[in-house]
């Protein structure tokens, strides 16, 4: 059996090879900036947040449930057509361990506290602020909602205006999964 | 005496009337659609990235009248923060950034909150920037949102 040595030109070629690679990846690595990645498939970015009611928010603690976090605003109209619907699947849902979070990427907290009291919602809101944005691909544009497994990873993202049917589809194919 | 009296009722009244009515019309001019701006007066992205990109062209002052939490996740290169549009907080504080300026400054708002038919800021910012006299202004038209129409095309991004 014959055993190829590498000589010094082949070490120095590969040695160069590394180079040019690190030069040609690392700069594009590094240019990569928010909203450029997808989060689907990869572990949802933990977080701990005060909701609006007081109590902590721990997507940690959330682990063996399905998520929901939905980012919205008082002034996104689309948001408040979806967010009575997120209440309902809450109470329909909440046998299956649904876990319903919003999460207001408002300036100040009042509006948000008058709107979740006049529609009614239930589940747990938080105040959302550019770090949070950004560890989630940025949120530049409402409403935001990402599906997260019960083991934490994120299985699916839907922004703007999307068919509830769509968004609920991939809720229950969620919780069918244990 | 009988016509004073008529008269002074009538005042009453008017006065009254105008002082109900005033927080309701306050309230209900706002938020103003992004649909209400004049089509000649809209910017593209890709116009915009290309004058940024420009040396010879004359710069605008780039305002971003949206949501201060999504300005400081990402916005464009040179644009300062003056909303929101949909809040009369908002008006003031884009008011106040250009209260010394020519009114001849070339001005590019924008937000991209939202879908262009949905956003609640535009429409007052620019109605606001219009009615104080400013005749070079324009708004920059995201379709969708600054995160798919400007980010993602990897226009220029500052954090």
């Amino acid at each position: 059996m014959r055993i190829k040595r590498f000589n010094g030109t082949s070490i120095l070629a590969l040695r160069w090879g590394f180079t040019f690679l690190l030069l040609t990846l690392l700069p594009q690595a590094g240019a990569q900036t928010i909203g450029t990645q997808s989060l689907v498939g990869r572990r949802a970015p933990e977080f701990v947040r005060r909701d609006l009611t007081g109590h902590n928010i721990d997507l940690a603690r959330l682990h063996g449930k399905v998520v929901l976090l939905n980012f919205w605003a008082t002034w996104c109209a689309p948001c408040q057509v979806e967010m009575p619907m997120f209440a309902r699947w809450q109470e329909q849902f909440g046998p299956q361990q649904l876990a319903v979070i919003g999460i207001s990427m408002d300036d100040d907290s009042e509006p948000v506290r008058r709107m979740i009291h006049a529609q009614r919602i239930d589940y747990p809101v938080a105040m959302g602020d550019a770090t949070l944005g950004q560890r989630y691909g940025g949120v530049l544009g409402l409403p935001l909602t990402f599906l997260i497994d019960r083991n934490g990873i994120v299985r699916a993202k839907f922004q703007g205006e999307t068919d509830p049917g769509k968004i609920e589809a991939s809720l229950r194919s969620l919780l069918a999964t244990h | 005496m009988r016509i004073r009296s008529i008269a002074t009722m009538g005042s009453v009244a008017v006065i009254t009337f105008v002082l109900i009515q005033s927080p309701a019309r306050a309230q209900s001019a706002l938020p103003l659609a992004a649909t209400t701006i004049p089509s000649t007066q809209l910017i593209q992205p890709e116009e915009l990235k290309t004058m940024l990109n420009s040396t010879h062209a004359v710069q605008p002052l780039i305002l971003q009248v949206g949501s201060r939490v999504m300005f400081d996740q990402a916005h464009i290169p040179t644009s300062e923060y003056a909303g929101p549009g949909s809040r009369e907080d908002g008006l003031y504080l884009l008011r106040d950034r250009v209260k010394m300026l020519a009114k001849s400054r070339f001005i590019v708002l924008y937000c991209g909150c939202c879908p262009w038919s949905r956003c609640p800021n535009v429409g007052g910012a620019y109605k606001t920037l219009s009615d104080l006299g400013f005749t070079n202004v324009r708004v920059l038209y995201i379709a969708d949102n600054f995160g798919s129409d400007w980010v993602s095309k990897g226009y220029p991004v500052a954090h």
